[in-house]
């Protein structure tokens, strides 16, 4: 909308000016010779995959790294930025990733923070309240100002961020991966607020591997791939699969070909399902649903309600208060147990729970399965059976690099995650509970993670997915299962699903989607 | 995420930085009080390993290090801090003193193994109940292995004075072990090789503690159960997700560390003093901790972090003796400042070296460091 408003002739300099930014890690070359314009009043996205080198370019401008080479000019005026105040003192503010608050402190006191004037709080305190007034209505950033930080919910963390940065005076804001941590809901009202500040005539940088998040809010959009700047486009003038091409280097299939699903009988059972929590606060309220085999189920819902809880009560890590879960008619006591009656699981935080990040891939790749008499001998691990094993998975499932040897820290988020899948399938699980398979893996590996999945329904395997990315379910489930504040608020077939309809039970509208 | 520098300059350059740090200032310290680092130094290489006796005192010493270093170590693969060692030597040379006043008067080949094994048990027990308070009862094990040093020590006490002391005698000690709970030195067997540990009391707990050294490099890097207890060590959520308890890995782990640190007492008590005497397990447990930290908590190095604190003692007494105004007390300091720089400032290099040897792939650790700063 606002791109381009301004008409040349009596254009105004871009507000963030790039000029062939060079950045060497060792050997890698993250950044190969950048040029970038971000015109003033826009919101300009930076789009590509993993490893790409958005967030280092983006910590080169916020002056957390040094380039190599280069230049960076900001409104007009080349500027040295070797450390974040020079950023913050040229106008740019940044917003994380990981959120740095001070979680025990209020809204008013993390604003402040670095900012203060003076010894005494009270005056600046008082200053900062007026002036974070006047910021939340301008452009919808209403957080509890008292509130402490801790007790906010992730999304109002992130608009603390925001006040933070524009309290300080930025005119220019980068958002680094801001809606990984985010609900749909929140994402929203995130864009909602970037679009307010865009149209007050601040520029918002956009880092993001989500197509969907640049179609939805960026005026224009630089694809960088493998350290260099592939493209800068016009929203308008292009189209998610345009894109992604342009990220990954070759065309994409955004849609999954699947036959239909043939169901068996029930593998999975789930009856009237509860678990609470520590403080007592139900988290699964009476689920009960079957997963047949040879079908995917896919649950759809808001992050947080219930479905981390689902899978690993599922997965036997977490006891049910009432109810109980079967799988092949024997009932799911704990992870070992449930292993030998043939539940995989792909957690969804794999780098804390799938993997345990300073072993190797080989120790890796038996994690789970360690006591299995292909992997242990009279209490002792038969390490040439399991690394002849790790290589040969790591052949077939395109893991990169195939080096046993790596830390699993040391692969990629894809990686990793082809890893946690390899280990997981290979033991052919009669059930597999997959959580978040394809977050912060990048284009090639999702679809390849995608294939693997529905291979393993066409063997005639049960599958529970859970996802938020409603994309994603929708692309694989044959059923759809949505989850609102632990309860199963409907059922929709993943054929021709209604994303209208889902979107309302996800919202806990049961009624008016039935 | 820590970078991973090269093995060798982890495991090697950066201990041995630590230790000429170290050195360095001890050679200040040295100057100021008067006398010749040099010199000093020189005396106290020769008083740790001139001559024959004094290598045997020095891998005396390093025994008592490799057994409590490799208890400290093992837990450390739990992600436990085990404090404890002191009080579970003790403990474990209870075990050994009471087998050996049984059964003393029997064959060594009886006792010995009875002896070691009362060692072990009672060591064993010791680092059982920490590790059950924080499996079952989540009490932290660092606060319950410090607190149980001092019950390890009142228990002793009252035991040495009340109980154990030879009746009409005013020395708090027991009454002598017989010959056949005796180690046998090994000074036999190394004169054939040409080597004289003159009346050291060096004794074949020294080859009990090298197979300990095997025996734990295969349990943590080759067994099963030690892998369990590493992926507890490293992530609980991944232990779970795994199908371990995390707390029986926990128990486990304190059970086997306990009896490592009361198998220390093999070589003190059945090995030199072939009594039970007050407080013998001389600070050697707490030394255990720095000896782990160097040693990387890998048997190996514990081993050569065990002979440099065995050297440390011996060649710092004989220093100590030889070099009249470096009183005992100096190389108390000496020790302590190794311990400073190899294990509470063990970091103080790392990220000099880092800049040096490691290529950073990726940028989030400077954004950490840098919005820290």
């Amino acid at each position: 909308m606002a791109a381009g408003a301004t008409r040349p002739g009596e254009a105004p300099p871009p507000a963030v000016e790039l000029q062939g930014i060079d950045k060497w890690f060792g050997t890698n070359h993250a950044n190969r010779g950048i040029d970038l314009a971000v015109m003033p009043g826009t919101i300009h996205g930076i789009i590509g995959e993993n490893g790409a080198g958005k967030s280092t370019l983006m910590n080169i401008l916020f002056g957390f790294l040094e380039a190599d080479g280069g230049r960076i000019l900001v409104d007009g005026e080349p500027r040295r930025i070797r450390r974040p105040e020079d950023a913050i003192r040229a106008g740019i503010g940044m917003v994380h990733q990981h959120f740095m608050l001070v979680e025990p402190f209020t809204v008013v006191e993390n604003v402040l923070l670095g900012a203060e004037e003076g010894p005494l709080l009270r005056r600046s305190r008082a200053k900062a309240r007026a002036e974070l007034g006047r910021l939340a209505r301008d452009y919808a950033l209403d957080v509890p100002l008292d509130a402490v930080v801790h007790d906010l919910p992730v999304g109002l963390q992130q608009r603390v961020e925001i006040l933070k940065a524009l309290y300080r005076g930025a005119r220019i804001l980068i958002l680094d991966e801001p809606t990984g941590v985010l609900t749909p809901a929140e994402a929203d009202h995130l864009f909602r607020i970037l679009t307010g500040l865009r149209d007050q005539g601040r520029t918002v940088l956009l880092i993001t591997h989500k197509l969907r998040e640049i179609m939805a809010v960026t005026d224009r959009v630089s694809v960088m791939r493998q350290g260099a700047m592939v493209a800068h486009r016009e929203t308008a003038e292009t189209s998610r699969e345009d894109l992604a091409e342009l990220m990954v280097g070759h065309k994409v299939i955004l849609r999954i070909d699947k036959g239909r699903a043939r169901p068996g009988a029930p593998v999975l059972e789930v009856r009237d399902l509860w678990v609470h929590d520590r403080q007592d606060v139900p988290r699964l309220k009476g689920l009960t649903f079957d997963v047949r085999a040879g079908e995917i189920v896919g649950v759809a819902g808001v992050s947080g309600n219930g479905q981390s809880e689902l899978l690993e009560v599922l997965s036997g890590i977490l006891h049910p208060t009432k109810g109980e879960v079967r799988v092949g008619g024997e009932p799911v006591l704990n992870p070992a147990q449930g292993r030998s009656l043939g539940v995989g699981h792909v957690p969804e935080d794999r780098l804390r729970v799938g993997l345990v990040r300073t072993f190797p891939a080989w120790e890796n790749a038996v994690l789970g399965h360690q006591r299995d008499a292909r992997y242990e001998q009279g209490g002792f691990m038969r390490r040439r059976r399991i690394r002849d094993v790790c290589r040969d998975w790591m052949r077939r499932h395109d893991v990169r690099p195939q080096s046993c040897d790596l830390e699993a820290g040391g692969f990629s988020g894809g990686n990793q995650q082809k890893l946690v899948l390899a280990r997981e399938m290979e033991h052919e699980p009669g059930l597999l509970l997959v959580g978040q398979p394809t977050r912060g893996v990048d284009i090639g590996a999702i679809e390849l993670i995608h294939k693997r999945l529905v291979a393993l329904r066409d063997r005639g395997k049960a599958i529970l997915l859970v996802s938020v990315e409603l994309d994603e379910v929708m692309a694989l489930a044959d059923r759809i299962l949505v989850m609102f504040d632990g309860t199963i608020t409907g059922e929709v077939p993943g054929e021709g699903a209604d994303e209208r309809r889902i979107g309302l039970l996800m919202a806990g509208i049961a009624e008016e989607a039935a | 995420m820590r970078d991973a520098l090269p093995a060798w300059v982890e495991l090697g350059l950066l201990p041995l930085l630590n230790l000429a740090f170290a050195f360095l200032v001890t050679g200040v310290i040295v100057v100021i009080l008067g006398e010749n680092p040099l010199e000093a130094v020189e005396l106290l290489v020769y008083g740790a390993f001139g001559y024959g006796e004094a290598w045997g005192y020095t891998l005396f010493y390093a025994t008592n290090f490799i057994f409590t270093g490799l208890a400290v170590a093992l837990a450390f693969h739990a992600g436990l801090f085990n404090i404890g060692g002191e009080g579970q030597a003790y403990i474990g040379g209870l075990g050994a003193g009471l087998a050996a006043l049984a059964f003393g008067g029997g064959s060594p080949f009886l006792v010995l193994p009875l002896c070691v094994l009362g060692a072990a048990l009672f060591g064993a027990v010791w680092g059982f109940i920490p590790g059950w308070l924080q499996a079952k009862r989540g009490s932290h094990v660092v606060i319950t292995t410090i607190m149980l040093n001092f019950v390890a020590a009142s228990l002793m006490t009252y035991l040495m004075v009340n109980v154990l002391i030879v009746r009409g005698s005013q020395i708090p000690e027991s009454a002598g072990f017989g010959p056949g709970a005796d180690m046998p030195g090994l000074n036999g067997l190394l004169n054939l090789f040409g080597l004289d540990v003159g009346r050291s009391p060096l004794n074949l707990s020294l080859v009990l503690a090298l197979v300990c050294c095997v025996l734990v490099w295969a349990f943590v890097w080759k067994s099963r159960p030690g892998y369990e207890v590493r992926v507890v060590g490293q992530s609980e959520p991944a232990a779970r997700y795994a199908g371990i308890v995390p707390g029986n890995k926990v128990i486990l782990a304190m059970t086997l560390s306990g009896v490592l640190a009361g198998l220390m007492a093999v070589n003190e008590v059945l090995g030199a003093q072939h009594r039970l005497v007050l407080g013998f397990s001389g600070g050697y447990g707490f030394v255990g901790i720095a000896v782990a930290l160097m040693g990387r908590s890998h048997p190996f190095g514990v081993v050569l972090a065990a002979l440099l604190f065995g050297a440390l003692y011996q060649g710092g007494s004989e220093l100590a003796f030889d070099m009249p105004a470096i009183s005992r007390d100096m190389v108390v300091v000496i020790q302590g400042l190794v311990i400073l720089f190899a294990g509470a400032l063990e970091h103080m290099f790392r990220p000099f070296l880092t800049g040096i040897f490691v290529r950073r792939r990726d940028a989030a650790p400077a954004v950490r460091e840098a919005a820290r700063g």
